[in-house]
């Protein structure tokens, strides 16, 4: 028999590295184990072909939390997050819309295809920004239980009421009508152009097993501007060095409090007994025993795969087998050996060196929503092409490029399933799209990792692909995520914790699952909170 | 109608702000045209986002002009001797293409100006200063054998700072810049002629200061922006400049102290003491100007002190009065340079406080604008030593790449 800990967090992803990290840093004895034998998750830095060091799954970052970043000391031990410039989108008939970071320049390039537009989107801004402050509020709080007349649940209860009334009775309307828009009919409440529209729409699908006229898309979109990048909200930044920068650092962190990690140690079973977490037991057979649990895993694999469904309530059993985890995205990661032309773009255009898209309209994203549906992936794929690499020189020596493709929609399942040739042809999309915009982007490929659904699960763990270890769905959020009734981190068992991104407040690189998970268990201990608040100035 | 003749020559001065020789490709870059004027140079504030800018420092490369740089040459057999009494450092110890940051005093310890000096040979010095100094210099300069003269015209200089600035000069050539050590100085060929190169900046990363024959000027620019923009090359204005700088823990002249020869009330100077310079002060020199004085005050310690601070929240506390309470009671002092560090995620700022308060607790009264709207808060400002930035590379010899 090994080490006795005080915690054991499943999984290394960035949340649970923060769960560990606040937990050492309270003084506990901490042990994360990890299935792969490198740390990070879905946010993770990994060089595959050497020479390049992809972001493999997640590769741009704005929910991170600040007083966390601050808190842990991040930026001693290696972390840097870059503002970049925003997402050219490249259009058939080859015009473009572009992103500036000068908001003159902005109003008069949507100008350009609308001049109602480029005025409405002053309006769009201020409503998308009235929402999202009142939603940061609740990112590193736990959400209070409605059913509970317990004095913190009260007292959440009221806090909530009190910022959802500070908005004023018009705009608490407006935000609860938001909450179960589409994406579609939110837009068109500002917009008249189609590609202005199609523009704006695309935060509102990603990760999303949706389309953008399906309802609940609008909530979607909010989750993609609800960050920040040192308080401008909406605003999304690179990770130098990648994503895996994020969890390295968290990790820096967490052996600075003298926390472990134990690689290459799947977890086979949360070990229980008498309604009391002992520990796990490993799939090699070991045993490590410990009185807290924390899972980082999705809430599905925790309670499906991890633990024995004797030791769960059946409800809740039921509860994580009809979890809404669908997969929908792809990724492609594609090292370049030099730099590939946009026609479009005049030479030299700054804009060369942020993030490109291939979209018309709407019409056009709810086609590529319909392949998934029939379990085929998207045909006229939508592709958010992110080039950090010029911006970013630790991606890949200069004159060589890393290119991040995000892609909606790849489904879980596909007719014959995930075979070597169909994934081929699953990447051989994508690089066909980027051709129809650069001719010659083909001719630099000299390395790709093509990810579906399928590897992502087989590699992360994260069931069915879903980018966001479950739906952004507003049935899965704040006090229904995962589980109504179990929003507060807690298991169903004592000393059985989640802190994964399948908690509140969701999908996203933001350390606020996991901190929000400390938190809870530091409480339970009766040990003081250290995790800190969010700076909302 | 009058017309005013744009030379430097004959009955009357160009009016307008001069153009520095980089300043047609710099022109062309300012999309924002936002400008500010340094020593009567047509200086960019921003070309088009500080906040990209300053990033560039950190993550890749940036480019600064620093032509409008005040340079003086100090030649002769007396040189030595001359900036050895000039200056508070040992100038002796200084060898044959080194460089040293250093500051002057006046008799009274109250310091005239900071600036960065180069040993160029046995007998002849260059120094750089912000501000212009050759009065203070020629005065420096009676009864000793030596030349001052001014050459600010006649040498264009480039900062290049950032984590690929060492990987961007080796591709262009430069082979053995690698080998240069934090103050060195190296020289290369260009264009026929000869290029300068120090391991020198103002923003605390890994950086070099190239200085240049102004009719070679624009094609070391176009060298640099043309390979330069695999390794991720920006041009920086002002402010990004200065956000660096703060993080470095760099003082500016005019802001975080006045110059004694500018100063007209009692004591609205300050002494290499109150700023944090006393490492610098060498008293095993025999003389030295401003020696007596403050070796009283290294005795009876300074009035005021300069203080790092790492303050509570987001807001920057640039313009804040200090106090001793969170009542806001006392007051002790005020902050000199504030602001919001993406880096550090922090406000940050340095704070000019009574010496008696300096060990104490110390509170900022902040004023900040909502929509309009004004708010004041009041924060506690924790004393930082060191720089707040200044990462390993800028040490390391020779540097990383990236
Ligand atoms: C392709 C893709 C792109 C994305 N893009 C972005 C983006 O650009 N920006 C953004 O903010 N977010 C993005 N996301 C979402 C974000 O990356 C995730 O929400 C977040 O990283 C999840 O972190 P986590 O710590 O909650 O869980 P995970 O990262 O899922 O960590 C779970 C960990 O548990 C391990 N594990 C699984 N099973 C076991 C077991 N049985 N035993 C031991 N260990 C186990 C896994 O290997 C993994 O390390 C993206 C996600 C994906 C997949």
């Amino acid at each position: 028999m090994t080490k006795k800990y005080d915690a054991i967090v499943i999984g290394a992803g960035h949340n649970g590295l923060t769960t560990a990290a606040y937990l050492a840093k309270s003084g506990l004895d901490v042990l994360v184990v990890e299935k792969n034998d490198y740390i990070g998750g879905a946010a993770v830095s990994r060089e595959l072909h050497d020479g390049w060091i992809y972001s493999n799954c997640s590769y741009v970052c704005s929910l991170l939390r600040q007083s966390i970043h601050r808190d842990l000391n991040l930026t001693k031990h290696g972390l840097m997050i870059v503002p970049y410039m925003g997402t050219t989108n490249f259009t058939r008939n080859g015009d473009y819309l572009a992103e500036y970071p000068d908001e003159a320049m902005q109003y008069r390039e949507v100008r350009r295809h609308s001049k109602r537009d480029a005025d409405a989107m002053h309006r769009y801004y201020t409503d998308l920004m009235k929402y999202a402050k009142v939603i940061r509020h609740f990112l590193l709080r736990t959400p209070a239980d409605p059913t509970s007349f317990k004095p913190r649940d009260l007292q959440e209860m009221a806090f909530m009421a009190k910022k959802f009334m500070g908005m004023g009775e018009r705009d608490i309307y407006e935000f609860m009508r938001f909450m179960t828009m589409s994406a579609a009919d939110f837009l068109a409440e500002y917009f008249e152009n189609d590609l202005i529209k199609a523009f704006y729409a695309t935060s509102s699908i990603i990760g999303t097993a949706l389309g953008v006229y399906s309802p609940g898309t609008a909530y979607v979109l909010l989750h993609h501007v609800m960050g920040d990048v040192d308080g401008a909200v909406g605003a999304w930044g690179l990770a130098r060095g990648g994503m895996g920068s994020i969890s390295k650092a968290i990790h820096g962190a967490l052996q600075e409090h003298g926390g472990e990690v134990m690689l290459e140690a799947e977890v086979d079973t949360i070990i229980v007994k008498g309604g009391k977490t002992k520990g796990v037991a490993l799939t090699n057979g070991s045993v490590i025993e410990a009185p807290i649990v924390v899972s980082n895993l999705d809430p599905k694999r925790t309670f499906t795969k991890i633990m024995n469904k004797e030791d769960l309530p059946e409800d809740l059993y039921k509860k994580a087998k009809d979890f809404k985890i669908r997969g929908s995205s792809g990724k492609v990661n594609i090292a370049l050996k030099g730099m590939p032309d946009f026609p479009t773009l005049p030479k030299g255009h700054m804009l060369r060196n942020g993030s490109m898209q291939f979209l018309d309209s709407l019409e056009r994203m709810e086609r590529a929503y319909d392949d998934w549906k029939h379990n085929r992936w998207s045909q006229d794929p939508f592709i958010e092409m992110t080039q950090s690499s010029v911006w970013d020189p630790t991606h890949a020596a200069p004159g060589n490029y890393f290119v991040s493709c995000f892609i909606q929609y790849c489904p879980r399942e596909v007719e014959g399933g995930w075979t070597e040739e169909n994934k081929q042809a699953f990447g051989k999309t994508i690089i066909d799209q980027i051709s129809n915009y650069s001719p010659n982007f083909k001719d630099h490929i000299e390395h790709m990792e093509i990810r579906t659904p399928y590897d992502i699960e087989k590699e992360v763990g994260l069931t069915e692909g879903n980018i966001f270890q479950g739906e952004l769905t507003i049935d899965q959020l704040m006090f229904n995520r995962p589980f109504p009734g179990y929003s507060q981190y807690r298991g169903p068992v004592k000393g059985m914790y989640m802190s994964g991104s399948g908690t509140h407040p969701g999908g996203g690189v933001s350390a606020a699952c996991g901190a929000n998970a400390a938190r809870e268990i530091l409480m339970d201990l009766k040990r003081p909170n250290i995790v800190p608040e969010d700076e909302n100035d | 109608m009058l017309t005013i003749d744009a030379k430097d020559q004959g009955n009357h001065i160009d009016l307008r702000l001069q153009q520095s020789p980089f300043f047609p490709r710099i022109k062309e870059l300012c999309l924002s045209e936002q400008w500010t004027e340094w020593n009567g140079y047509q200086t960019p504030t921003y070309f088009l986002d500080s906040y990209i800018e300053y990033y560039a420092t950190r993550n890749t490369c940036a480019v600064f002009d620093v032509s409008p740089m005040k340079k003086y040459i100090i030649e002769g057999p007396d040189a030595e001797v001359m900036m050895n009494r000039l200056t508070v450092r040992d100038v002796r110890k200084q060898k044959v293409g080194r460089v040293t940051y250093t500051v002057w005093c006046t008799d009274e310890g109250r310091i005239i100006d900071d600036g960065t000096l180069f040993r160029l040979a046995e007998d002849k010095f260059m120094l750089c200063a912000a501000d212009p100094n050759l009065d203070w210099l020629e005065l420096g300069a009676i009864g000793m054998d030596v030349t001052v003269y001014e050459n600010s015209y006649d040498m264009a200089a480039l900062a290049l700072q950032g984590p690929t600035s060492c990987a961007l000069l080796k591709k262009l050539g430069f082979t053995g810049i690698e080998n240069a050590k934090p103050f060195d100085i190296m020289y290369f060929p260009f264009e026929g002629g000869e290029l300068m190169i120090s391991r020198t900046g103002f923003t605390g990363d890994l950086g070099y200061e190239l200085w240049v024959d102004p009719n070679d000027a624009l094609a070391l620019w176009d060298a640099l922006f043309s390979t330069g923009f695999e390794y991720g090359i920006r041009a920086m204005g002002d402010e990004s400049l200065d956000m660096a700088r703060i993080e470095a823990g760099l003082l500016a002249p005019a802001v975080e102290f006045n110059s004694a020869l500018h100063t007209v009330e009692f004591r609205h100077d300050q002494t290499p003491f109150e700023l944090g310079l006393d490492w610098m002060v060498n008293f095993k020199k025999p003389s030295f100007s401003g020696r007596e004085a403050l070796l009283k005050e290294k005795e009876q310690g300074p009035k005021w002190k300069l203080v790092k601070l790492d303050f509570e929240g987001q807001k920057s506390a640039q313009g804040s009065l200090l106090y001793a309470d969170r009542k806001c009671t006392k007051e002790i002092g005020y902050v000199t340079s504030g602001m919001w560090s993406s880096v550090v995620k922090a406000s940050i700022g340095y704070g000019f406080v009574k010496a008696e308060y300096a060990d104490g607790p110390i509170f900022a009264e902040i004023y900040y604008q909502k929509e309009m709207r004004w708010y004041q808060k009041v924060v506690e400002g924790r004393k930082h030593e060191g720089a707040f930035w200044w990462p390993d590379r800028a040490r390391q010899t020779p540097p990383a790449d990236t």
